[in-house]
């Protein structure tokens, strides 16, 4: 057999228009075995190659070579352009309406209370604070006796106090988390600094603005050289973190008997000023029956509800919400917003 | 207290043109809360005057009786007008608002015609011309000149402010005391009201009629005056400028005698009490009740008493219950001839047990209770006196009392001290001006001062009380803004961290939290089958309401309710979890002693102290009722079901760092055949499952809803995790399916196979239960994957693995093997 050079052209042409014409992957698949193949005419020519003679050989040999590179290069470019016009055909009938509803899971959430718990402790950790927590069912000591509240102060009264049964043994629903404030310091040494968050109770009615159990967090510093400014700055720093950085605070002198001098902290949000917390510089009496040495250490507590702080913040205008554990309440502010 | 400007002017001076407004935050700036004020005569247009009463004509045949009343304005011819009201007769002044004139709510008077008349203005009452509740009739004047102006004759234009006094400041609940703080505030001058009381002199020296006086307990009170005042005229009337007065105040006009007491306590804040004497047998005792037993008090109350009272008593009976009321008995009435007039300084907590054990909170025991001045007993005293004389004639015939001399308080305060506790320094001359405003004499010129305390501040006893008298005169304002600079780091413990992380978990995990009151009542205790341990609740002494008298001993019960009313607002999903405390009454509660609070208790009456208050837990809880994957679009949902509970509570426990032990349990008030109990190195920390049916329909709860409960406070702290091995050799995996007796628990049958696989078995993993081949025996088909950590391991070496672990299952549980599935 001999090879012909305008054969083998004429057979590649003729191959590569096949490829190009070939209008699915089933078709090519049939011109790949009639032109690609082992019993492709550019195959053929290549077993026939042997031959051919010898002087002749090496120039046939790249001839054949080259056309079937080149044929090579145009069934794969034809591949490729028929696979992936298949492929937009398929997936465009896989289509589906990915608008439609996927939610499958229960939507939780935590109680804002919790939220905001979360948010304060987090940011009196930041300035150094321990989390400090105590039992709901108190001791009338630690309720009252050592916060400079004696037997017959008016708040011990039942008007104001939830009393356990048998009064001999002198145990109350603690009115608010001071309790936790006389163990730190009867508990640890100077320097304290302490947030106590917790469940406090007092007896009144449920009603928009008021529940019997609620919820405080108070705070409590005894250090060296602790000033009423210190307080006024941690109080400061408190309401920017918790209302916004354009809040204003303002201390106004008021009674408490644990703290002299004592004030109430007003904040100015939504353009107007709200009664947010009680505070002072504790009062000695309160040291000297934790122990604390007065001369060389000074302190000073505030607390504050955190349902009001929540109505605040949140403009919820009915206590009814916060209490009632509708779940649509809490769903609402999920895990918090970051 | 209510107080008008118009009294407060007498003893400060204000700025010109100051406003209501400026008044009132001048108050709150001392540390005065001021709950609002009313502006009195804003409302109201003139002409309103005072007119005679000349004629009555009752008209009859209307709906009520009618009268058409001739008045005298001091017109040329008589007005007539309708008026409804009856109180009032012929020659009475009245208060007439004629046409023109514009009454609060906007109502214009005009002559009109009515009842068949033409009406030509009208008679007014208290209520109508907006300056008291009172509407009962009209107002009929004891005093005034017919024509004359009515609103400037009853000072109608004036601010009332309402201020909440704290109660370590009772010298404020005076005119006396606020005149002071505004003056304070203001820094303007002040008239103190005690400094023009004249010393007042009895008309003979030895009267019989003068009613002597003992304080026979002298814990009881150190000072006590008693004039004796003959010939009151007890039938003249209050005048216009004192009625007007008290009721601005807020209290009501009720005779002369009455009036000049509360007058004189409006004004300078000591309590003051007239008896008729005719009715006191021997002189006056200030006594503790003892053997009196009862008393009936003015508010026509029979009263109890218990030996502790404090009463002022004649020679045979208790007359007055001290400084909270009078008694009936010794009443001022119409026929009061003589009257003894009581001013005293009794000891606050003695009336204030008075007060509350008799649950009758007066004037009176408001202010004593809040301290009164020692030295106003006199002063108030001889002010009454002058104004009993001067208003109904009375004469003083004898004063008698016990008076123990008030020493001036000093104390000693270093102003650097002041200043350093403050935060800011104070010149000497802000605290001197500071104190010298609140009443207080001040020497000294260097860092230490001297002050006089004067005798209506008994709060002031330390240098932190100083301070904030300078710190509360100067303004808190001037106060800077700095934060403590000592501090050490800090961090959460693992228990916060641990309540945090669970809340956080099951948030994550479509549960969403909820806060319950933990006040439960025992039919709730009974419908769950609380026994043992959870049926000992504390009961509360005061409830807020009969039916939830208990403290919770378990989350359930609140749960379960707030399912229960998510439910029946429409809710159809419902996963909620709490975590909280609950209290259970285990050691009966004995009589306790507290400790004193002038010094730090013993250690050991710590610990008795901490004792004496039971231990509280912390639980989580968790409730599901409905699907756990809802229904949507493409079919129904997968319902909640025993397992997602227990699931949740193994979850929680091993999110600790604990591992656990299951076991089966009948645990109230889950379904005692879907019950699992979750163990902790032996104890009980977690019960899960279905709840009982006869709980789901006691509660009207969604079928099949299921609870978890844990006790977050029992499990230990978590050991420090210590990191696994991650191993790179390929795996290799058995399957097998055993045949075991349906009452055994499979995780018996787990652990069988673990033990017996040895230690290469990296996991097992049941993949399939069936229980229709037997009626006792159930199928369980197991995943077993084994790796070592150096070599791929054999086929053969992998098969006898599992061989052992199928031998020791038969061996110990009589499993049968149903070959390799």
């Amino acid at each position: 057999m001999s090879l012909d050079q305008n054969q083998i052209a004429q057979d590649l042409a003729q191959a590569i228009a096949s490829i190009n014409a070939a209008k699915d992957l089933e078709a090519l698949k049939q011109v790949k075995i009639d032109y690609v193949g082992d019993k492709s005419p550019l195959a053929k020519a290549n077993q026939a190659l042997a031959t051919v003679d010898k002087s002749l050989r090496a120039e046939f040999g790249k001839i054949i070579g080259s056309a079937k590179a080149e044929l090579n290069e145009v069934f794969e470019k034809r591949l490729k352009e028929l696979s992936s016009q298949r492929d937009s055909q398929v997936l465009l009938t896989e289509r589906v309406d990915v608008t439609l509803p996927v939610q499958k899971t229960l939507k939780g959430g935590l109680h804002p209370l919790t939220i905001l718990t979360n948010e304060i402790n987090d940011l009196f950790i930041g300035l150094g604070y321990k989390v400090a927590e105590g039992p709901e069912l108190e001791s009338e000591w630690l309720n009252f006796d050592a916060l400079n509240i004696p037997a017959d102060h008016p708040a011990r009264t039942m008007q104001d106090t939830f009393f356990i049964e048998p009064l001999e043994a002198k145990l109350v629903l603690r009115t608010h988390t001071s309790p936790v404030q006389i163990r730190t310091m009867l508990d640890q040494s100077p320097p304290i600094y302490v947030i106590c968050p917790g469940k406090t109770y007092r007896a009144d009615e449920l009603d928009a603005t008021h529940t019997p159990v609620f919820h405080q967090v108070e705070g409590l510093v005894i250090d060296e050289n602790i000033t009423m400014a210190d307080l006024k700055g941690t109080l400061d720093h408190f309401a920017k973190t918790i209302f916004g950085s354009e809040v204003k605070t303002r201390l106004r002198p008021s009674f408490f008997p644990f703290t002299e001098p004592s004030a109430e902290v007003d904040i100015f949000f939504n353009g107007r000023w709200i009664e947010w917390g009680g505070c002072g510089m504790v009062n000695e009496k309160v040291l000297v029956a934790c122990g604390v040495d007065t001369k060389k250490y000074s302190g000073f507590a505030f607390g504050m509800g955190l349902e009001r702080t929540l109505m605040v913040k949140y403009g919820i205008t009915d206590m009814h919400d916060i209490v009632e554990g509708d779940v649509r309440f809490s769903q609402s502010f999920g895990v918090g917003r970051q | 207290m209510k107080v008008p400007l118009s009294w407060l002017k007498e003893f400060v001076s204000l700025p010109p043109k100051v406003t209501a407004e400026q008044i009132s935050q001048a108050f709150v700036k001392v540390g005065f809360e001021v709950e609002g004020f009313e502006e009195q005569g804003k409302d109201l247009k003139g002409p309103v005057i005072v007119g005679k009463v000349v004629s009555i004509e009752e008209l009859s045949g209307h709906k009520k009786p009618i009268r058409y009343v001739g008045l005298d304005l001091g017109e040329k011819k008589t007005r007539f007008v309708i008026c409804g009201a009856r109180n009032f007769k012929v020659n009475d002044l009245v208060v007439v608002a004629v046409p023109g004139a514009v009454l609060p709510g906007d109502f214009k008077i005009s002559a009109r015609e009515t009842y068949g008349k033409i009406s030509d203005g009208m008679i007014c009452s208290a209520k109508e011309l907006g300056i008291s509740d009172e509407h009962a009739g009209i107002i009929v004047l004891p005093n005034g000149k017919i024509g004359a102006d009515a609103i400037a004759l009853l000072e109608i234009n004036d601010v009332v402010f309402d201020i909440s006094i704290n109660p370590d400041r009772g010298y404020a609940m005076s005119v006396r005391g606020l005149a002071r703080e505004l003056s304070g505030s203001l820094r303007t001058k002040f008239i103190d009201p005690a400094k023009l009381v004249k010393p007042i002199k009895s008309s003979s020296s030895k009267n019989t009629k003068t009613v002597a006086v003992k304080i026979e307990d002298k814990s009881a009170a150190d000072q006590i005056v008693i004039r004796t005042l003959d010939n009151v005229d007890v039938k003249n009337s209050t005048p216009l400028w004192m009625q007007r007065r008290i009721e601005k105040c807020g209290m009501r006009s009720i005779s002369l005698a009455v009036d000049i007491t509360n007058y004189v306590m409006l004004e300078l804040g000591q309590p003051l009490h007239a008896f008729d004497a005719e009715f006191i047998v021997g002189g006056l005792r200030v006594v503790r009740a003892g053997k009196f037993n009862k008393l009936t008090t003015l508010d026509k109350v029979d009263r109890k008493l218990n030996p502790d009272d404090l009463v002022i008593a004649d020679s045979k009976t208790p007359l007055a219950l001290a400084g909270t009321m009078g008694g009936l008995s010794s009443e001022i009435s119409g026929t009061t001839k003589r009257v003894a007039l009581e001013a005293a300084h009794f000891d606050p907590l003695s009336v204030g047990r008075n007060s509350r054990t008799h649950n009758l909170s007066s004037e009176a025991s408001r202010r004593i209770e809040r301290n009164t001045d020692p030295a106003l007993a006199e002063i108030a005293s001889a002010r009454a006196a002058q104004l009993f004389i001067d208003l109904a004639k009375a004469k003083l015939i004898g004063t008698s009392q016990v008076s123990t001399p008030i020493k001036a308080r000093k104390l000693k305060v270093k102003l650097s001290q002041i200043s350093t506790f403050i935060g800011y320094k104070y010149s000497i001359k802000q605290a001197k001006d500071a104190l010298n405003l609140i009443g207080c004499k001040v020497t000294g010129n260097g860092d230490v001062l001297t002050i006089e305390v004067p005798s209506w501040r008994p709060d002031l006893n330390t240098s932190a009380d100083v301070s904030e008298e300078i710190a509360r005169i100067q303004g808190f304002e001037l106060i800077p803004s700095t934060l403590p600079t000592g501090k050490k780091g800090a961090q959460l413990n693992y228990l916060q961290l641990r309540k945090r992380n669970v809340a956080t978990l099951l948030a994550n995990q479509g549960f969403t939290e909820v806060i319950n009151y933990p006040f439960v009542n025992e039919e709730m205790v009974q419908t769950l089958g609380f026994t043992g341990d959870r049926a000992k609740s504390f009961k509360i002494a005061n409830p807020m309401s009969e039916q939830l008298p208990l403290l919770r001993t378990h989350l359930l019960p609140g749960l379960l309710s707030t399912l229960s009313r998510n439910i029946s607002r429409g809710a159809k999903d419902v996963a909620i979890f709490e975590i909280g405390t609950v209290f259970r009454n285990v050691s009966s509660l004995k009589k306790v002693e507290l400790p004193g609070t002038s010094k730090r208790p013993s250690p050991k009456a710590i610990a008795e102290l901490y004792a004496t208050v039971p231990k509280q837990m912390l639980f989580v809880g968790g409730v599901v009722a409905g699907h756990s994957r809802i229904s949507s679009w493409q079919g129904a949902g997968e319902k909640f079901g025993w397992d997602d509970a227990i699931a949740k509570a193994i979850e929680i426990i091993e999110s600790t760092g604990n591992s656990y032990e299951g076991i089966r349990s009948d645990l109230a008030p889950w379904h005692p055949g879907r019950c699992a109990e979750m163990k902790v190195n032996g104890k009980a920390v977690a019960h899960a499952g279905e709840i009982h049916p006869r709980v789901i329909s006691a509660l009207n709860l969604p079928e099949r809803s299921c609870a978890f409960a844990v006790i977050l406070s029992e499990l230990p702290a978590a050991s420090k995790v210590s990191a696994p091995a991650i191993l790179n050799m390929p795996a290799a995996v058995q399957d097998v399916a055993l045949l075991i007796d349906k009452k055994i628990p499979s995780v018996e049958l787990m652990n069988a196979l673990k033990t017996g696989a040895g230690p290469l078995l990296e996991s097992i993993v049941l993949f399939d239960r069936y229980d229709q081949i037997d009626a006792d025996k159930v199928s369980l088909a197991y995943t077993l994957t084994f790796r070592a950590s150096d070599r791929t391991l054999t086929a053969d070496e992998v098969a006898m693995y599992r061989d052992q672990a199928i031998a020791n299952a038969v061996k110990n549980l009589g499993a049968i093997l149903r070959g390799n599935v």
